[in-house]
């Protein structure tokens, strides 16, 4: 173990004895922290899973990842108000036929418009140095941000409360107020992570992605459609976005335009933090990241947040740049 | 005698290079003087003076992230934090700000002093970070000056007990000298030396005074490019591991390029404290670090001359032909009868504020057109057109050479 | 680094170097002595762990265990630069110059070691400074002319005809003043006559005092111009000695050419 190694366990151990000590001396509070924390960081694990990916494939930070998730939910946010009729009754059946047309038509639009930034954006400087694609990155980000603040200018969007909630919908657990939203966002999020897994760890095509990201040239050699393998990264991180911010959406109810920027770094924190293009990683990740952030907020003070995020991101670059579960890249 | 031949025509090259970079320089010398006696002239006041002495900041920060990024081929995607650490550091000297802090005792010191002291400080913030993350690969740099980036501001936003936060510290010192020039332009009658001079009598000033700043700062960074130091830059930029190979030790050859880089933000910070009399938390947001990079990477990466001319273009750009925009739009539509086109009506905001909205948008196009474009920027680095120039000459040599020796 | 009781014959002495990349042993277990002014080869068949053992040398890779020995220092796990400037010297197997650098520059970058200029003699363009570029500049062109691509000082490097690359990764490399010239594969796709004129260029760096290493697959090369040769084989020392003794060598036929010749 290095010292890098060493400091960085010390850190992780004392931030968890800290809050251990909160734990037992306010358990509830602790608790409701908690639910909190889980149900951001499962959106935030959501979002990094798109960013590791990308990383993990052709090592570009793709900055307008964030601008796709935020896009997911300005989409929702039309389609709600498009199928729903009443938004704020607890609970009808309209409601959840506008859910299920509204998760599809977000996801499969942020894919297709992440296919098409790939296509357009990045894979004509695939082999420009550096510095190019990363621009073009911030640039997509901008632009994306910048059409949504066209489209709603500097205010906020409203999302419609279309998941059941109100009496009948929550419960108090041990002191701990816990609603169904809560719940849905860390099962629908868990049930996406999975059937990522699966489909990266069974189907050809994830294969192909896992080859690709370990070796481009050799994976070219043996018959991998790389240009294709590619476009299906960018698509299906861009699937995961939309959903997440759908459910982001539906959770905070309410959505501006340059949401994404600060979401996305996050979540690129995240992923960072879990060992950037290592996909278990990322969702452990946006998971540690959205309890430290929660407990941040409660125990620090919601301003500092933003400052302690990324002095993790800091830290763990300089005492451990692999991660928690470390890369993927092979030692050359 | 191809000896001879060859090193006639590397002279020769020489000039020539020498030749084209003087001329760039001559000419944005003629136009950087001409400028304030052109627009005083024209336009009878010192607008246009003050925004070129605005742009001159840009243009600092510009020709100091060329050494980071251009030379020495590291991301920074937070030089804006140093801008941030250079003008707070100014700014809490040289106001009243620590009166209401803490300390409860305001400093003034001098500006002279401070835009030396903002310029170390923030090589030493560069140091600090750069040390640990130096030896990072390169994207992770990006990743940790932009964690950076966002920390700074952030801190100055929190830390209200000193920075006065949001709120902003106003009422900047601004720089005095014994003695100035005045005239027309500032409202005197005949032109006279006037003692005790304070800046803020005269925005001509500090166009004076950003113009020999970036005179200076060009000299100096032209000097390390063309030193061994540039050189050792130059190499770990095109492989670090060949640059290692020949004893060049790495990491602290980038540590200078990031705090030698840092230092040149923490100047401009300085001076923009100065010459702005405020300074905001929010002037130095991820954007303006954005901003820079877009300006060394438009006038192709390590060429100075052109770094400088990307920043005003930049510059102009952002600040004139995208600010004035909506105003343009709304008077181009009056003039040929669309003006209801400016009225809001329901979900339509009316031309002049979409136009206002558009700017963020078209700003990122800019951006991704540019890069598909002209990955290398408008004017890539002096060499690297000239060797397609000099490449045919060498085939011709060569052939003369054969013909020699058969 | 410490002194080291040493043989003050030899340049390089690699006491049992063992790199291991996870499960595989790269470098296993290699002692070697390189005498001063002799042309030294290592050969052996590919992924036989060449570069490897050259690059854990010259502090590219720290070795796993064992000792490194140069000059009478122990230089194990030293880094890179420390390494070059004590005085070794290393050319690349793919050719690694500054692409977008000069060819006189690339030879600059070289003597980088040796010169002395601080930030602010070259901020400030001192006089000491200017004459020290002066200087340089003078010494780059002749080791340019010594490789015999003058011509091309103001090129690009990486415009360079393929030999006339090779060409100048041997004068930067001689740049930095070395004792020992480390050259991996320097005729690599070379024509018969390049490779001739490259064994010419051995001998010159030879008679200015420098000891050569080199990695080669070329055995007529190799033989040609070599004192010693030691042969690896899947990280192994299989054979050293003269190169007559070592064509003859049983276990060296097998590795080249495989059992059945």
């Amino acid at each position: 173990m290095s010292v890098g190694d060493f400091g960085f366990f010390v850190i992780c151990l004392t931030a968890i004895v800290l809050l251990a000590a909160q734990a037992v001396v306010h358990p509830s509070e602790f608790a409701q922290i908690l639910v909190f924390g889980l149900a951001d960081g499962a959106i935030y694990a959501l979002v990094a899973l798109g960013y590791t990916m990308v990383y993990g494939i052709i090592e570009l930070i793709n900055f307008a990842h964030g601008d796709v998730f935020t896009l997911g939910a300005y989409v929702a946010a039309a389609v709600m108000g498009f199928f729903a009729g009443t938004s704020e009754d607890t609970f009808s059946v309209s409601n959840l036929v506008a859910l299920l047309v509204t998760f599809p038509a977000a996801m499969l639009l942020m894919g297709a418009v992440n296919i098409t930034i790939e296509r357009v954006a990045y894979r004509p400087l695939r082999n420009a140095p550096r510095l190019a694609p990363l621009i073009t990155a911030i640039g997509m980000s901008f632009l994306l941000e910048g059409i949504m603040f066209v489209w709603s200018g500097p205010f906020t969007v409203h999302v419609p409360d279309l998941l059941p909630h109100g009496p009948g919908f929550n419960t108090t657990i041990g002191g701990v107020f816990i609603e169904f939203k809560d719940v849905f966002v860390v099962v629908a999020a868990a049930i996406l992570v999975s059937l990522l897994a699966v489909f990266i760890n069974r189907s050809k095509l994830g294969k192909a992605m896992r080859a690709t990201a370990q070796d481009r040239d050799a994976s070219q050699l043996m018959g991998i459609n790389i240009n294709r393998t590619i476009a299906a990264t960018f698509f299906i991180g861009a699937l995961l976005a939309g959903a997440g911010g759908v459910i982001w959406g539906l959770y905070f109810n309410a959505i501006t335009y340059n949401l994404g920027f600060r979401t996305g770094l996050v979540a690129f924190t995240s992923a960072v933090f879990g060992g950037i293009g290592n996909i278990p990683g990322a969702a452990l990740g946006g998971m540690v990241i959205g309890l430290t952030a929660a407990f941040s907020d409660a125990y620090i003070g919601s301003k500092w947040t933003q400052v302690v995020i990324f002095g993790i991101l800091i830290g763990v670059l300089v005492f451990r740049p692999t991660g928690l579960l470390g890369m993927r890249v092979p030692e050359k | 005698m191809p000896a001879a031949r060859s090193l006639w025509s590397r002279l020769h090259l020489r000039e020539r290079i020498r030749d084209r970079d003087t001329a760039v320089y001559g000419v944005l010398l003629i136009v950087a003087l001409v400028w304030p006696m052109a627009t005083i002239f024209a336009t009878g006041d010192t607008f246009l003076t003050s925004q070129a002495a605005h742009a001159g900041t840009w243009v600092l920060l510009a020709v100091g992230l060329n050494v980071v990024v251009g030379f020495a081929g590291l991301l920074d995607l937070g030089y804006a934090a140093f801008f941030a650490i250079g003008a707070y550091s100014y700014a809490l000297f040289a106001s009243f700000q620590l009166a209401s802090s803490p300390l409860h005792h305001a400093y003034h010191l001098p500006f002279w002093l401070m835009l030396f002291v903002g310029m170390f400080v923030a090589a030493a913030f560069g140091a600090i970070l750069g040390f640990p993350t130096l030896r990072l690969r390169g994207d992770y740099l990006a990743i940790v000056t932009l964690g950076f980036g966002e920390i700074v501001p952030q801190l100055f936003l929190n830390l209200d007990q000193w920075t006065g936060g949001i709120n902003a510290i106003g009422s900047i010192d601004q720089p005095s000298l014994p003695a100035w020039i005045t005239g027309p332009w500032a409202g005197a009658n005949d032109i006279a030396i006037v003692r005790d001079f304070n800046f803020s009598f005269d925005p001509v000033a500090y166009y004076v005074l950003i113009v020999i700043l970036i005179i200076g700062a060009v000299i100096l960074v032209n000097n390390l490019h063309r030193s061994r130091l540039g050189r050792a830059w130059m190499a770990i930029r095109e492989d670090e591991v060949a640059a290692a190979a020949m004893g060049i030790n790495t990491v602290t050859t980038k540590l200078l390029a990031f705090a030698i880089g840092a230092s040149f933000s923490g100047f401009a910070g300085a001076y923009y404290g100065a010459s702005f009399g405020l300074v905001s938390p929010d002037s130095f947001l991820f954007v303006v670090s954005v901003t820079v990079l877009v300006m060394v990477v438009l006038g192709g990466m390590g060429n100075i001359a052109g770094v400088i001319i990307g920043a005003i273009a930049i510059y102009f750009l952002l600040n004139s032909v995208l600010s004035s925009l909506p105003a343009n739009l709304q008077s181009l539509s009056n003039a040929i009868g669309l003006g209801w086109l400016n009225n809001s009506n329901g979900a339509w905001p009316g031309l002049s504020e979409l136009a206002q909205r558009l700017q963020f948008l078209l700003y990122g196009l800019i951006l991704v057109l540019m890069m598909l474009l002209r990955p290398q920027g408008i004017f890539p680095s002096r060499i690297r057109e000239q060797e397609l120039k000099h490449a045919v000459a060498t085939e011709e040599e060569t052939v003369v050479e054969q013909a020699h020796a058969s | 680094m410490s002194e080291a009781p040493a043989d003050r014959d030899s340049i390089l002495e690699l006491t049992e170097l063992t790199k291991r990349f996870g499960g595989l042993l790269a470098v296993d277990s290699v002692s070697l002595q390189i005498k001063r002014g002799e042309v030294f080869a290592l050969i052996g068949p590919n992924g036989a762990g060449k570069t490897t053992l050259f690059n854990s040398v010259t502090g590219m890779f720290r070795p796993t265990s064992g000792r490194v020995v140069f000059d009478g220092r122990v230089i194990t796990g030293s880094k890179p630069h420390e390494v070059a400037r004590l005085g070794i010297a290393r050319t690349f197997q793919n050719i690694r110059l500054f692409d977008f650098m000069t060819a006189v520059d690339n030879v600059k970058v070289g003597r980088h070691v040796r010169m002395k200029a601080k930030v602010w003699d070259s901020l400030f363009k001192l006089p000491r400074e200017r004459h020290e570029e002066e200087r340089v500049t003078e010494e780059a062109m002749e080791l340019l002319r010594f490789v015999g691509i003058a011509r091309f000082a103001n090129h690009y490097a990486r415009n360079l005809p393929y030999g006339q690359q090779r060409r100048l990764e041997i004068a930067r490399a001689l740049a930095t003043e070395p004792k020992l010239l480390l050259l991996d594969e320097p005729a690599a796709g070379f024509t018969p006559q390049e490779k001739v004129e490259l064994m010419e260029l051995v001998r010159k760096i030879l008679t200015r005092g420098i000891t050569v290493f080199l990695i080669e697959h070329d055995m007529k090369l190799v033989m040609g111009i070599s004192e010693r040769i030691v042969v690896l084989d899947h990280g192994e020392k299989i054979a050293e000695g003269p190169p007559e003794e070592v064509r003859k060598d049983r276990r060296v036929i097998e590795a080249y050419l495989g059992k059945s010749a």
